[in-house]
């Protein structure tokens, strides 16, 4: 079956689709966008975590079809989405915002210290949030999303926000300061 | 496999007379997962996604008429004053991600005894309103419901459309013991509702048995017991042997098994333990809104 | 000079920025949070194909006859693979010992044993396929235990051993027997006061990596394969795979693809050899990818043990002597059970001074499935009962916990078991002083003005309690872990390092065949590059087989070896460079030869700090290149009847402190606060360090109260494969960690560095269950605990 649908504020078709693929199946391996991961595939870790017309949810766990019509954000276009709502939407692209950009191709990968990115995702850089990373993709969009909700969040909130989010590297604790840093940074508006 | 896409309920209720072996999927919390792991291949696939009004509720004078596909997490956010009981088993269904996709039209049609949202729905009392293209609408009781492991009173060409939950009329609770503090699947589950209405409490006990189920005879102990010594209107405290009595009583009308997730002994045990702290919880908040109101007057 | 050490003399690199002890920030930071970075299972090739493994239903029988022709006959279909198909006379694989066959011939051994192998053109299509292949088994008796194991008629697992450990077990159904015996543990047993037994159970725990088994195996014009994996060790790796499909090893080129975690599990080959086989059959790319139902079948888990110890002391508190045996689970093929073997019984003792000893560990061929690495083998088991008997005999001696073990703590000087003195700082009266001294997390941290945050209470979100039968408990435990690969093994690392200038700027290349599980390695490679050639780019090359081997990141190694022949080769580059410079620029100035030269901020220097010319004059139009192998001090064999030797080139040291609530009615675990002390000779990276810290701190948690791979004792079956019924973790099971961290060099050890990986997953367990055991007042023997260990309804 064909299924057309908008992925990070791109149409999107993916065509030949069967009819028992997720809407994980089709963003990775149809549509080119792997950053959302397929860790256990039902629904317990977390790791595919996207935004289904603004909401999360486990990506393995919406039947392809489901996803027809509707607004997928993923990892991929975090930034993006981060950045539109920081500035309010429908303004079109500022030239400061075209330069930015522009900036994501010449991230600097050494240091980390990118200018492209979401407040969160250099949070979790900054924090030491990130090991092997598997999880980290579907910790950022969870993440972000409770911040978004939330802008100040106790640790027992962000720990229940995060709870459908498993990672196997860090024991969460470096997680917690990357997502109290991106709070603190967002309230003082760096 | 075919993915069938009714854009309104007609169209579905028409899709599933006509595929009596379609798999409805709403939230996919349950299919997708045995679609992923190989479990099971549907010939159809009925998704219900596109029925918008799957996703409502209203509210009416005695009950809440619940859209089989209304996420938990409304549920747990929006109606946790007309269904506290439902509203607390909500926020123990996995994770927040399946809290946004899953309702209670999944858990009734899986109709595993693991359910977290059934004991909540026994001890609230509640209504499953079924359709189909040939009959119509019909209503099921909620005791009615769960005929066996894993299956329900649905005919196959019957979908599920809501669910009317009595509003609550005094205190509700709900417990569930997993052996992790997140994302869990139950070891056993306990649903409390105190009806002050009609004087009496409901019960509800997930993952101990086949089906869920009440614990009936506890029911009418602490019905008899609390009419009798005029609980109801005075408001004491229920004797610590009677509370023990009801728990001991929930903990007799389970029927475990032994599996990975606990053994049937712990799961008796745990159900006499939820019994005994939600019938304690509830009992609290009942003489604390009988105090407030007291005092009001 | 270290706050808390001995200085470490480190005159080169000590100025440049983003050098040694810096927490510099990933590498491949940026590529993980944009989802860019490119791990094994997100490869993809136009026209590729999808690789499906078909396993075993049962875990042991004969294979009467396997009929592939229905999957053949499906559309789609490109290959189906069995034994019969495999293309050379190397039909077996294994790390040490080679008997895991590439595909069950005859016989299978264990439950989800791969049988035969389909590719086709979508997922669907292939497991649809792999579900048509008819195989008619023939079950037969399954060995699970010691007693089945070892019975006078047992079932042999495997029929015609000819391994090296063959010779020295007593019987076939042992993969390897270490006995260590020092002094006189009967005669010293005799001026005990106190005496305590006990026995201790281990359960099967998986390493839980999130990211699936998986790779891409893409055919080459030159009859060879190029595959893109994740793995622990492309080299060992290359080793098995290159000989089945009957390639030479320079037509099997590995690259390392991202690594999704690996925690020992990646060290046996999972997909590796099916991939290229179909792929080298179809001509096509060929991608397998598990899905976590499969993950539980497709790489080893932890051995669970049986563990049985005698423990003595006198009244004033000083162990006697050990006496202990240790029965590790190895399953149907031996994978590390050896090495498993070894650390168990070497380090069975503990952190502690006990100079009689009698110490036995075995590994059994069971149809169980197959064990092998993960994060502390042999040494997490042993430390699990160990420590539960240190609290023993303290309670019977009426001691503080604490204080007992300070009293028995080894020191530098201490001899091991073994025979081997300690040769560096062993600071475990130290770090468990440290960790007592940290402060308490505050009582009732649950209350709050609008009752109980069920958040914070065992039970969580699933609102069992408000405080109803909540208990506090304290546990402490310390462990010791060998750092390296030991026994003789000839570990060594390869760095290949250039040095050259790239757009007017001084940069250096770090190319390695290290696998970057998660663990920080690049890292910690571009810093020690900066300190050593004093440069502030770095480039890290991809990890391939284009390099010599770095070894495996297994065993707290990489840090130490591979680091240490990175900095090792950026030393030689060094001199290198400084020859150049005398060369071009020496008679300018008279310290090129008479002073000490150092590389900082892009210039030779002399150790004075006079600048005497920029590098990118001196590599202006020569790069200079290095790749050599660098070796840490070698190690012997274990004695087989005594176990004497010095087997263990280093040794790791963590303490914890673990403070529980515990639900003791319903026996649910809250764990509060989990504190650790560990010394890590010198941190690279302090910020990594304090991650695999608490990284290990939460599998040791993880195995204490909830993770366990089930096993059916009647069929050998799994009965929970899935993230549903294994559970990890989640955010809400894990405390705080704090940790203090201790820097007292090992002057053997590059930077005085100690390899830090698995010493905090020893220890925490213990710490854990200690504090179930101080709330409870429960003995609980084995790990993990349960709620029904907790009340009475196993």
């Amino acid at each position: 079956m064909r299924v057309n649908f908008t992925v990070n504020g791109r149409p999107q078709q993916a065509d030949d689709v069967w009819e028992g693929e997720s809407l994980l199946y089709v963003l990775r391996e149809r549509l080119g966008l792997p950053g959302s991961k397929n860790a256990c595939e039902q629904g317990e870790c977390g790791s595919c975590t996207v935004r289904l017309d603004g909401v999360p949810v486990c990506s393995c766990l919406v039947a392809a079809g489901q996803a027809e019509g509707r607004d997928v954000v993923t990892v991929e276009g975090l930034a993006d989405y981060a950045r539109q709502r920081t500035q309010g939407e429908g303004e079109g692209t500022s030239l400061d915002a075209a330069q930015r950009w522009q900036a994501a191709g010449g991230t600097d990968s050494r240091t980390g210290e990118g200018g492209a990115l979401a407040p969160i995702q250099q949070a979790f850089i900054d924090a030491g949030a990130v090991q092997c990373g598997f999880c980290t993709p579907g910790l950022l969009v969870a993440s972000d999303e409770l911040l978004e909700r939330n802008p100040n969040p106790s640790d027992a909130d962000i720990r229940e926000a995060l709870s459908g989010n498993l990672c196997r590297c860090t024991g969460y604790e470096k997680i917690m300061d990357a997502v109290r840093l991106a709070a603190a940074r967002q309230s003082e508006g760096v | 496999m075919d993915f069938l896409r009714p854009a309104s309920w007609e169209e579905a209720l028409a899709a599933k007379a006509e595929h009596p072996t379609a798999v409805p999927i709403a939230g996919g919390t349950d299919v997708m997962v045995e679609i992923n792991f190989d479990h099971r291949r549907p010939e159809y696939l009925l998704d219900l996604n596109r029925v918008g009004e799957l996703h409502e509720w209203e509210a009416g004078e005695d009950t809440v008429r619940l859209g089989a596909s209304v996420p938990y997490t409304a549920i747990m956010e929006r109606l946790r004053a007309e269904l506290p009981g439902l509203a607390l088993a909500a926020h123990t269904v996995a994770s927040p991600q399946i809290r946004n996709r899953g309702g209670v039209g999944g858990n009734l049609g899986t109709a595993s005894p693991a359910g977290d949202a059934h004991p909540a729905l026994l001890a609230a009392g509640a209504e499953v309103e079924v359709a189909s293209a040939a009959r119509g609408t019909r209503m099921i009781p909620i005791d009615a419901f769960y005929t066996g492991v894993k299956r329900n009173a649905l005919q196959p060409d019957e979908l599920i459309r809501a669910v009317h939950i009595a509003k609550a009329d005094g205190p509700q609770q709900y417990s569930k013991v997993g052996t992790r503090n997140a994302m869990v699947i139950a070891v056993c589950a306990f649903g409390l509702a105190l009806h002050p209405a009609t004087r009496t409490v409901r019960t509800g006990i997930g993952s101990a048995a086949p089906t869920p189920v009440r614990a009936t005879a506890a029911e009418e102990f602490l019905n008899a017991a609390l009419e009798e010594g005029g609980f109801w209107d005075n408001g004491k405290i229920i004797t610590p042997s009677a509370v023990k009595r009801f728990a001991d009583l929930c903990a007799a009308a389970c029927n475990p098994i032994d599996d990975v997730r606990g053994t049937a002994g712990y799961r008796r045990h745990a159900i006499g333990v939820l019994a005994r702290r939600t019938l304690t919880w509830t009992w609290e908040s009942y003489r604390d809104a009988r105090r407030t109101t007291e005092g009001a007057a | 000079m270290p706050a808390n050490g001995a200085p470490t003399k480190i005159t080169q690199g000590s100025h440049t920025k983003g050098g040694i002890g810096e927490s510099t920030l990933r590498p491949d930071g940026t590529l993980k949070v944009t989802g860019e970075f490119a791990y094994s299972s997100d490869m993809w090739h136009e026209d590729m194909l999808w690789g499906q493994i078909l396993r075993s239903t049962v875990a042991h029988a004969e294979i009467v006859s396997i009929d592939t022709s229905e999957a053949l006959a499906l559309p789609g279909v490109y290959a189906v693979m069995t034994y019969d198909d495999l293309p050379t006379e190397v039909k077996h694989y294994g790390l040490e010992i080679q008997d895991t066959p590439v595909l069950a011939h005859g016989k299978v051994r264990h439950h989800g044993e791969p049988v035969a192998i389909v590719a086709a053109d979508h997922p669907e299509t292939a497991r649809r396929a792999a579900a048509k292949i008819k195989v008619d088994y023939r079950e037969l008796p399954v060995v699970t235990d010691e007693r089945t194991a070892l019975a006078p008629d047992a079932v042999l697992v495997h029929e015609h051993r000819d391994d090296h450990h063959i010779g020295h077990v007593p019987h076939p159904n042992i993969v390897h027997r270490q006995p260590i015996v020092r002094g006189d543990a009967a005669a010293a047993a005799a001026r005990a006061d106190v005496i305590v037994r006990g026995e201790y159970t281990f359960g099967m725990q998986d390493q839980a990596f999130l990211g699936p088994e998986s790779g891409l195996a893409v055919p080459e014009e030159d009859g060879g394969v190029h595959l893109y994996i994740a793995t622990q060790w492309l080299h060992s790796d290359l080793r098995q795979i290159a000989p089945v499909l009957g390639l030479p090893e320079k037509k099997v080129r590995m690259t390392l693809a991202g690594v999704g975690g690996a925690f020992g599990g990646r060290e046996d080959l999972s997909m590796q050899i099916h991939a290229c086989l179909l792929a080298l059959r179809t001509g096509k790319p060929v991608k397998i990818v598990y899905n976590r139902f499969e993950s539980f079948f497709g790489h080893v888990h932890r051995h669970p043990a049986k563990l049985t110890y005698e423990h003595g002391a006198t009244r004033d508190g000083k162990l006697t002597h050990v006496k202990c045996r240790i029965v590790l689970d190895g399953g149907a093929y031996a994978s590390a059970s050896p090495a498993v073997v070894g650390n168990a019984s070497s380090l069975g003792v503990g952190p502690y001074v006990v100079d009689d000893v009698d110490i036995e560990a075995i590994a059994l061929y069971t149809n169980n499935p197959p064990c092998g690495a993960m994060r502390g083998f042999g040494a997490v088991q042993a430390c699990f009962a160990y420590e539960a008997q240190m609290d023993k005999l303290a309670r019977e001696l009426g001691l503080d916990p604490v204080e007992f073990r300070q009293r028995n703590a080894m020191e530098q000087g201490t001899l091991m078991p073994t025979g081997q003195p300690v040769d560096s700082p062993a600071p475990v009266a130290e770090l468990l002083r440290r960790v007592k001294a940290m402060p308490l997390p505050p009582e009732r941290q649950w209350e709050s003005s609008e009752g109980a945050d069920v958040r914070q209470l065992p039970g969580g979100l699933s609102n069992t309690t408000h405080g109803e039968g909540v208990v506090r408990g304290i546990g402490y435990a310390v462990g010791i872990k060998n750092v390296g690969f030991s026994e003789g093994f000839d570990d060594y690392s390869t760095a290949k390092v250039r040095m050259e200038v790239i757009a007017g700027e001084p940069v250096a290349t770090v190319h390695t065949a290290m696998a970057e599980v998660g663990q920080g390695g690049v890292t910690v490679h571009a810093q020690i590059a900066r300190s050593e050639l004093g440069v502030s780019r770095v480039t890290i090359h991809p990890a391939d087989t284009q390099v010599g081997s770095a070894g495996s990141t297994s065993a707290s190694r990489q840090t130490y070896v591979t680091g240490g022949a990175v900095k090792n080769a950026c030393e030689l580059v060094r001199e290198r460079v400084l020859e150049i410079g005398r060369r071009k620029f020496g008679s300018y100035h008279p310290a090129w030869a008479t002073a000490e030269l150092l590389l900082e901020g892009g210039k030779v220097v002399t150790d004075g700090g006079e600048a005497l010319a920029d590098l990118v004059d001196v590599l202006e139009g020569e790069a200079v290149e290095v790749e050599e192998e660098w070796r840490h001090r070698p190690t012997e064999a274990f004695d087989l009847r005594t176990g004497q030797g010095n087997g263990h080139v280093q040794y790791s040291f963590a303490a914890h402190r673990a403070v529980v609530e515990v639900d003791t009615e319903l026996g649910l675990v809250k764990v509060i606060e989990l504190a650790c002390a560990q010394d890590v000779g010198k941190a690279l990276n302090p910020l990594s360090v304090i991650g695999q810290i608490q990284g290990g701190t939460t599998q040791g948690l993880g195995v204490a109260v909830m993770e366990e791979i089930i096993v059916d004792p009647k069929t050998a079956k799994v009965r929970n494969p899935s993230f549903t019924d294994y559970l990890i973790p989640t955010i809400l099971d894990t405390p705080t960690i704090p940790v203090d961290v201790l820097e007292l060099a090992d002057e053997h050890a590059p930077y005085g560095l100690r390899g830090i990986g698995e010493a905090p997953t020893l220890s925490s367990t213990p710490a854990v269950l200690a504090a179930i055991r101080n709330a409870t007042g429960l003995e609980l023997n084995r790990t993990p605990v349960r709620p029904e260990h907790l009340t009475g309804t196993a």
